[in-house]
Parts: C-alpha cells; sequence; structure tokens
C-alpha cells in the first residue's frame, strides 16, 4: 500500500512545475499547457484522497474539473487566436494592452 | 511491486512535465503534456479510478490536448524567442519575496494539524468504476452536473464570439 503522502508529493511537485512555467515562460500556448498541468496535479490530489477516504465525491469534482479544463481551453485558444490576429506574436510580453 | 509501479509513473510524469520548460517549440511541450496525462492516467487506475483514468486518455489527452495541438499548427507560430530583461533591478529583488514565499509555506505546513486517517482495509476504498460514478453523478451531484452543461454552453458560444473574423 502506498502512503497517501506519496500522492500528494508527487502532486505538490507537479502543480510547482506548472506555476514554475506560467512564471518563466513568455509563448501563451506553453503558459497554457502550464496551466493544464497543474489542473491535472489537482486532480491528481482528489483522487487518491477520494481513494483514501473511500468518498466518490473527489472523482466526481474531478470528472467537473476536466469540463471546465475543456471550457477553459476553448475560450482560452479563441483568445490566443484573436491576439495573434492582431499582434502577430505569441509572446505575452509583447500583448501589454487590453485594446485590440 | 506497486511502489516500483507507482516510482516508475512518477519519475514518468515529472520528466515529462519538466520537459514543457525546456522545449522551445510548443509543439514539443504539448506533446510532452500527453507524456504527463499518460502516466496520471496510469496513477488513477492503481488508485482504483479507473472510469476517471479512461476520460483521461480519451477527453484530456484525445480532445482537449488535439485542440492546442490544431491551434499551435494553425497558427503556425514562431519559436520562443530569447529573452530580453528589461528590468534588471526586478531580479535582485526577487530573492528575497522568494525567501519570503517560502518561509510562508513552511510556516503554514507547521500550522496544519495531521489528519484523522481512516482504517487502511482495502474494503473502505472507493471504487470508481462506470457504475458507480454514474450513479453518484445522476442522484447526488445532479445539480453541479447540470450547471456544468450550462458552462459548457457558454463556452462554446464564447469561443465562436472570440475567434471569428471580424466583419467590421
Amino acid at each position: 500500500m502506498i502512503p497517501l503522502s506519496w500522492y500528494l508529493g508527487l502532486s505538490a511537485l507537479l502543480f510547482t512545475i506548472g506555476a514554475v512555467g506560467v512564471f518563466i515562460k513568455r509563448n501563451a500556448i506553453t503558459i497554457f499547457l502550464c496551466i493544464e498541468l497543474m489542473l491535472n496535479a489537482v486532480n491528481l490530489t482528489f483522487v487518491a484522497l477520494s481513494s483514501y477516504f473511500g468518498d466518490m465525491g473527489g472523482q466526481l469534482f474531478v470528472f467537473i474539473v476536466m469540463t471546465v479544463a475543456a471550457a477553459e481551453a476553448a475560450v482560452g485558444l479563441a483568445i490566443i487566436i484573436s491576439i495573434f490576429r492582431n499582434r502577430e506574436s505569441l509572446n505575452v510580453d509583447e500583448a501589454d494592452s487590453l485594446k485590440l | 511491486m506497486e511502489k516500483a509501479l507507482f516510482i516508475i509513473f512518477a519519475v514518468v510524469s515529472v520528466a515529462a512535465a519538466l520537459n514543457i520548460l525546456l522545449q522551445r517549440n510548443p509543439l514539443y511541450s504539448a506533446l510532452s503534456l500527453v507524456g504527463t496525462l499518460i502516466a496520471l492516467s496510469a496513477l488513477y487506475v492503481m488508485l482504483r479510478a479507473q472510469f476517471i483514468a479512461a476520460i483521461q486518455i480519451v477527453v484530456y489527452a484525445g480532445a482537449i490536448m488535439v485542440l492546442f495541438v490544431f491551434v499551435i499548427m494553425l497558427l503556425n507560430a514562431p519559436k520562443e524567442a530569447p529573452y530580453i530583461e528589461k528590468h534588471k533591478a526586478l531580479r535582485f529583488l526577487a530573492i528575497p519575496f522568494a525567501g519570503l514565499l517560502i518561509a510562508e509555506a513552511f510556516y503554514v505546513i507547521r500550522l496544519v494539524k495531521p489528519i484523522q486517517m481512516p482504517a487502511s482495509d482495502d474494503s473502505a476504498q472507493a471504487v470508481g468504476t462506470t457504475l458507480s460514478v454514474g450513479t453518484k453523478l445522476f442522484t447526488d451531484y445532479l445539480l453541479p452536473f447540470e450547471v456544468t452543461s450550462v458552462l459548457i454552453l457558454m463556452a462554446i458560444v464564447g469561443a465562436m464570439v472570440l475567434a471569428r473574423r471580424g466583419e467590421d
């Protein structure tokens, strides 16, 4: 039986990698991928706790988090396409004004 | 055996996650994220969440990542440009703030009380088969499920409005 703390540690590590990526990356799509990584790290926590506490609620929450991630990806990528059309660049440092 | 499997999949997921940061081409980053997703799905199977593991592959690695790859190829984005530092002074400000953040994290970790773990016999574990997830989803969690469908509808409309070419 694997201790619960292993899963929580792995999840924290993946979340940290995702957060570091959001800070250091400048390509908008890569930043988006790092956000997905953070969502997945949280999902791992949900599933691990759900399994160790014998409660199905955590797994259902993962289901909902995935739906939110899909919705977020659709809207976020649409925003990225629209920014790229106006600026010809995916560098977030160049997209520094709200006006298109 | 179980621990060995955990370590293998954990190493794969962390290595793929680090590769996301190391690659300069976003397409390679996206493929690395697929690797992380597949390793995590294996961990879900070990946690007896078979349905979530299948959904992870089908919906996440299959659908959401395809959307990402579509957009990356559609935009034909240039590789990440080398970084030009604009505010050099901020670099020295970063160190004390990072120290503060780490100190806060340790303070919070010390503050948290250990939780009472339930007995670790196998019968107490939740098994996430399609039947058990579906039963729970359409009885106790019906309202969140319906709200999620409204959210998806909003995302569809929002994505179409944002991505269409303006007629003006």
